[in-house]
């Protein structure tokens, strides 16, 4: 307590001591002063994006030239006869991904609506703060709850039954071992869930009282009101929302390294192991010690990252547009 | 306040005066026996403290190439380029060895028995079924049951890995044409688990699975291992001891031992089994240099007695007789 008060006083005693010697400026010269240094800064964000870029396609350089056009068009990952092709992964991340998010995205959305509209405030508020606290799980707890609870119980309970009733469509074919696309599809589905969820209750939560008591009061069901002046109007930001989890999930890496089964491999079956972009570059730089591996990897690393610019890029746009429309 | 500082400043003069430090780093696998021979060394000559960062083989070497480290710790051999690399000339000390073991998870099949060339023709895919006639011939009394084999193999570019496919491609003409040899492979099947750690829960948890680990997850975790047949033509289980006797075959005059000592032709010996290195610059003038020369004599002799509750093999004593030869 009497370091914290001491700490106090130092801090507004050199405060009025700045204020007299240091910023003597005019207020002119001030706000010039600042201005000044705070674009510095800010440009630094910019610079580390453009150097990141610049360091992974000089990293990359040797892999692309090597493998010219194959490194996006072949079905291989070879690190002992040094043949490398980002397809199988870009496919493996694409398919994880979007499998999340056809499964995250209503959820999201019926929950932001439930919360919002259903829920007294009181719980509300804590069933929101129970959702948005799953986002706060770290990432290799849902890799080891996917692998020692998710993955058995798909093994035993949920291929089974997809194979009985689905059999017949080439996704649920083959055997099942419980680690594969399905369950790193599963996990991704249950981290991007917060995501959407807190986008969606912020962007419903912006449309008016009186739209929603019009509706009602023009003779609408609860539901059909939801439907009709929040969901509705809502459309874009919910496609922001689900953007943004898209992103989320295209890049996560360790959850997704534990349960995929690490196979970079295009298999029509959602129970075949297969790998994405960010787990095989978790799995393998550390040990990689061929300067084409390392290439590829960074390769890999480059289509990631121009991937999510641009996922991020379109969500950006879609809220801008949103935000724009409806002021 | 002052007092913090006055502990600092006594910490900062003891290491100015009394302790020498010494950094070093590399592979993951004998991490255990390195960090208790460490602390057991530290108890005998108290100022003396050895740092070792598991990071990899691979960053161990590297990091030896750029000299931030006074010595580095690998499982596989340096290769050619690397050494030419060196700024010093490198020289390999072997400290322990290690086995991968194969271990499964079939119901009511314990001991199981296989050779060479059928464990690769069932990590490429050719042989699916745990009926499949090969196996049963290998195994004519075990209870093996109509199910898909499931392979399990790490996903991570790792040390045991390049172990287990350089005795796949020693034993089978269609591994090495096929696979090859590699810390990272393109595995024509199965799937890719995390670290050993991740293999053994694999395993562990699917019925008909088979992997690879390294001995001591495999006996702490109690999976079924299988006794693999030797050049010598015998069903040898792994043990702290048919390791050992893999290195016992092994001839090398410059007492580096970096040739391959999988496939072992000496009686008694498990097949998979390799030396682990530590990485030595030899600089002769350097203390740090002195005095890790002095901790690996002492590991060699003393030292290799706690090898074996960490389930580490130590170095036949013809073995580590000659490397303390040349030590001197």
């Amino acid at each position: 307590m009497k370091s914290e008060s001491t700490l106090k006083n130092t801090i507004s005693g050199s405060l009025s001591q700045r204020e007299a010697s240091v910023f003597n400026w005019a207020p002119q010269k001030q706000d010039q002063f600042v201005f000044a240094s705070m674009r510095v800064l800010s440009s630094f964000v910019i610079l580390i994006l453009v150097a990141l870029m610049v360091m992974l396609i000089k990293t990359a350089w040797p892999v692309l030239v090597d493998q010219g056009t194959n490194f996006f068009t072949q079905s291989i990952w070879n690190p002992v006869d040094e043949e490398f092709s980002a397809l199988p992964l870009i496919y493996g991340t694409m398919i994880t991904t979007f499998i999340a998010v056809i499964i995250a995205a209503p959820i999201s959305i019926m929950v932001a609506l439930f919360v919002n509209e259903v829920l007294t405030p009181k719980l509300a508020k804590l069933v929101g703060l129970f959702v948005e606290m799953i986002a706060a799980v770290p990432s290799i707890v849902f890799g080891l709850w996917g692998i020692f609870y998710l993955g058995p119980f798909i093994k035993n309970t949920l291929a089974p039954f997809l194979k009985e009733h689905f059999g017949y469509l080439p996704l649920f074919q083959g055997p099942s071992f419980g680690i594969g696309v399905l369950t790193a599809s599963l996990i991704l589905s249950v981290m991007i869930t917060p995501t959407i969820t807190s986008i969606c209750r912020e962007v419903f939560k912006t449309v008016p009282a009186m739209r929603k008591e019009g509706a009602l009061g023009l003779g609408a069901t609860k539901f059909e009101m939801m439907l009709l002046t929040i969901v509705r109007p809502s459309f874009s930001g919910i496609v922001g929302a689900i953007v943004l989890g898209t992103g989320r999930a295209l890049g996560e890496t360790m959850a997704v390294a534990m349960v995929i089964g690490n196979q970079p491999q295009i298999k029509a079956s959602l129970f075949a192991p297969a790998a994405t972009m960010a787990s095989i570059i978790a799995n393998e730089y550390a040990e990689a010690d061929s300067e084409m591996h390392i290439a590829a990897l960074c390769g890999v690393g480059l289509v990631l990252f121009v991937l999510t610019l641009i996922v991020n890029l379109v969500a950006r746009s879609i809220v801008w547009n949103y935000n724009r429309s409806s002021k | 306040m002052k007092n913090i500082l006055a502990v600092v400043l006594l910490g900062l003069g003891f290491n100015a005066f009394g302790m020498t430090k010494i950094n070093g780093a590399g592979a993951t696998f004998p991490y255990p026996i390195y960090s208790k021979w460490f602390s057991e060394y530290k108890s005998k000559n108290a100022e003396i403290e050895i740092n070792y960062q598991s990071i990899g083989s691979g960053g161990g070497i590297r990091q030896v190439l750029k000299q931030t480290v006074d010595f580095g710790a690998t499982d596989a051999p340096m290769n050619a380029k690397d050494k030419s690399e060196a700024p010093y000339k490198i020289s390999h000390i072997p400290t322990v060895l290690g086995a991968v073991v194969p271990v499964i998870n079939v119901k009511a099949v314990n001991g199981l028995k296989l050779d060479g060339e059928t464990l690769a023709q069932i990590f490429m895919g050719k042989i699916t079924k745990w009926n499949h006639p090969t196996l049963l011939k290998l195994n004519p009394k075990a209870k093996l049951p109509n199910e898909d084999i499931l392979v399990v193999r790490r996903a991570d570019g790792s040390g045991t890995t390049s172990v287990f496919a350089d005795y796949l491609s020693t034993v089978s003409k269609d591994w090495e044409s096929t696979v090859g040899r590699g810390k990272s492979l393109q595995w024509p099947v199965g799937i890719g688990s995390k670290g050993n750690e991740g293999v053994t829960a694999t395993v562990k948890q699917t019925e008909g699975a088979i992997g690879y680990v390294e001995l001591s997850y495999a006996i702490t975790n109690k999976l079924s291992m299988v006794a693999m047949k030797n050049k010598a033509g015998q069903f040898v289980s792994p043990t702290v001891e048919s390791i050992s006797k893999a290195a016992e075959g092994a001839n090398d005059p410059t007492a580096e031992y970096t040739a391959s000592i999988v496939d072992s032709s000496a009686k008694g010996a498990f097949p998979i089994a390799a030396f682990t290195y530590l990485l030595l610059p030899e600089k002769n003038d350097d203390m740090n240099n002195k005095e890790i020369r002095k901790f690996i004599k002492w590991a060699l002799t003393d030292g290799q007695k706690f090898a074996k509750d960490l389930y580490y093999s130590p170095l036949p004593k013809k073995v580590a007789k000659q490397v303390l030869e040349k030590l001197k």
